[in-house]
């Protein structure tokens, strides 16, 4: 017995060891290490380190999209990582968020609402709480009659529906525009200048430094960081604990008293705005939606996000994303790469393949994700956890009862 | 009136019954055993009375009250509480998470209250306090049947279900588990039991009842069950 606990503690990944550490470090000494990096996160596309930047698209077009999935993969990840829900057609509520923003503000929109009450200047900010709020109601209608199924059957339900979202978006030709979709999408007007006669976010600014993938990239940094508190919050709660309880063993859960139902349905509620929010913001950026974005590949790569970053990890999954999004660029338009000669552009042809690949040899050898969640997974807050801490350096001593085994 | 008591009650997987109108009653304060050999409906009874399995017939009564329809995390706030078989710890959570789990649906009244079910969960299982921090999975079978039990006292049920808690269990920690039964038992707490090992469940219980294809054959007093002969023959090896 003691022989397992020592070779848990020796085993720790980069994931615990960080959080060890992290946790160890008090409050202040936590505000002087995180805003800092916040910031120089955020600086990224304006400094442009060479290492890091892209050279076949725009960096900064790269970081937004990549804020994009940081927050698809958080909603995606209270639902599949925290608890344990298996959802394949979670692009369906981004298409929702997305195709929301894109009816309310569009002029080719039978349902646009730019020239009554919703005034041209605010239009994307107004549509994006509907957005939100409507994608949570489609969570409740999606998730009522399916959640009384379990695992694959869920998943094949859930598979269904974002199949489902997407060819009313491409068969609804006189409300969505059918295949030619929704053009000219309301984004927030902010900053109007000579330099930028349409403002910051506007898809036509590109003068640098606060090119339009900057303004996005600083709004979703802003909205990651109010969505991580809530969720985080969440996660600290009597539903985090639920949600822990369901995804182990739901049986389990309901004898121990969690209304295991309501609990799903609640984490198929938060997921669902989540990524309507997400949807919104990219109807905003991109001004267009069409319904090949949301195809059921789009849906796989978010899955993949939280699968290679490590389900039920809040920040892993970020990581995912940003490797989901990334990657591919990194390799578009690089004719080198240390020297040896590569065709990038094949190479992000390719991704699909590559992720697909790269995530077999993950469940093979690293099922947990790159970045697991801790083990111990609820929530007593930081003296519990640093308690506990100590409790398993304490195990690394041999101790004395370790020939009674479990039979005392 | 009898703490539980299940009139004629069936439950069916599809359109196969493994339960077919049994009457079972356990009066308040008694240990009160199912035994039977594999797919009698043991394990289908108790999850019918944990709820989380649905009757095709017949109904379950708790404390004067018809539970047929609640919900199984409402009968919990009722009292019905079930240690799974196969334990059924949450095996990422670590010894004192899963206990804490196991009081989720109660609401303490004061931290001190809270304290002295712990303590009295740890004064029963010592093993329980010395690994507390550690993960659910990790622990031994013997463990985990101990964890299981442990967390269902957090409930404070008035009637504690309990699915094979000798299943996989070595022989001396068998006698152990056992023996914490019957203390929890004697201190007021009633008791169905599910049990395979009929020598050990039939001494200690007030009754038992004797299920086969998902019917009652035989019940009464356990110590008397132990002498029957046709029960000796069947579950205990004798000929």
């Amino acid at each position: 017995m003691s022989t397992e606990t020592t070779s848990t503690v020796a085993h720790l990944g980069i994931g615990d060891r960080f959080r060890l550490w992290w946790d160890a470090l008090a409050r202040p000494t936590q505000w002087a290490v995180g805003v800092p990096f916040i910031v120089l996160i955020a600086l990224l596309p304006i400094i442009k380190p060479p290492v890091l930047t892209t050279v076949g698209t725009d960096f900064a077009g790269v970081l937004a999209q990549f804020g994009m999935y940081a927050l698809l993969a958080i909603g995606l990840n209270v639902v599949v990582g925290q608890a344990g829900l298996l959802d394949l057609g979670y692009v369906g509520f981004y298409a929702i968020g997305a195709y929301t923003v894109g009816l309310l503000t569009s002029p080719d929109s039978p349902w646009n609402q730019t020239d009554s009450w919703l005034s041209q200047k605010w239009a994307w900010l107004f549509a994006l709480p509907i957005a939100i709020a409507i994608t949570a109601i489609s969570g409740l209608i999606l998730g009522s009659p399916t959640l009384r199924l379990r695992g694959d059957y869920l998943a094949i339900v859930t598979l269904g529906f974002g199949e489902i979202v997407r060819l009313l978006a491409d068969n609804l030709t006189t409300i969505t525009g059918g295949g030619r979709g929704l053009s000219r999408i309301a984004y927030p007007i902010v900053g109007v200048s000579e330099s930028r006669p349409t403002g910051y976010f506007s898809a036509g600014n590109n003068q640098a430094p606060i090119t339009s993938g900057v303004a996005w990239f600083w709004l979703s940094i802003v909205l990651i960081i109010v969505v991580l508190l809530v969720v985080g919050n969440l996660q600290r709660s009597r539903v985090g604990r639920a949600w822990v309880a369901i995804r182990e063993d739901e049986d389990a859960a309901e004898i121990m008293g969690v209304p295991t139902f309501k609990f799903k349905l609640w984490a198929f509620l938060i997921g669902a705005s989540i990524g309507g929010l997400s949807g919104a913001l990219y109807a905003g950026q991109v001004q267009f939606v069409i319904p090949t974005t949301f195809n059921i590949i789009n849906s796989t790569l978010f899955l993949v996000a939280v699968v290679l970053g490590g389900q039920g990890n809040k920040l892993g999954v970020i990581l995912g994303a940003f490797v989901i999004v990334y990657l591919p660029n990194f390799f578009l338009g690089r004719t080198e790469l240390f020297g040896i000669p590569i065709n990038g552009n094949e190479i992000a042809n390719y991704k699909y393949l590559f992720f697909g690949l790269a995530l077999i040899v993950l469940l093979i050898f690293r099922p947990q994700g790159l970045f697991p969640a801790r083990q111990k997974l609820l929530a007593y807050g930081r003296e519990v956890y640093v308690a506990a801490r100590r409790a398993a350096l304490a195990l690394t001593r041999p101790t004395s009862d370790e020939t009674t085994g479990g039979s005392r | 009136m009898p703490l539980l008591e299940l009139k004629d009650m069936s439950v069916a997987y599809g359109r196969i019954e493994a339960v077919r109108g049994i009457s079972i009653t356990v009066e308040e304060g008694e240990l009160v055993t199912l035994i039977g050999a594999n797919g009698a409906g043991k394990t289908t009874t108790m999850r019918a009375i944990s709820g989380i399995r649905p009757i095709s017939a017949g109904s379950i009564w708790f404390d004067g009250n018809d539970i047929s329809k609640m919900k199984a995390h409402e009968r919990v706030l009722h009292g019905v509480i079930q240690a799974p078989e196969g334990r059924g710890v949450f095996p990422g959570m670590t010894v004192l998470e899963n206990l804490e789990m196991g009081a989720y649906a109660r609401v303490f009244k004061t931290k001190a209250e809270h304290d002295a079910t712990l303590g009295r969960v740890f004064e029963l299982f010592p093993r329980l306090e010395e690994r507390k921090s550690q993960v659910g999975g990790t622990m031994s079978g013997g463990e985990q049947q101990m964890l299981a039990i442990g967390r269902a006292l957090m409930a404070r049920p008035r009637l504690l279900l309990l699915d094979e808690p000798s299943m996989g269990l070595a022989p001396m920690v068998i006698q152990q588990i056992f023996k914490i039964i019957t203390e929890i038992n004697d201190s007021g707490t009633t008791i169905l039991l599910v049990e395979q090992n009929a020598q050990q469940a039939l001494s200690r219980s007030d009754r038992a009842y004797i299920l086969e294809t998902g019917e009652v054959v035989t019940t009464g007093e356990g110590k008397a069950l132990l002498a029957d002969p046709a029960v000796k023959q069947a579950y205990l090896g004798v000929a």
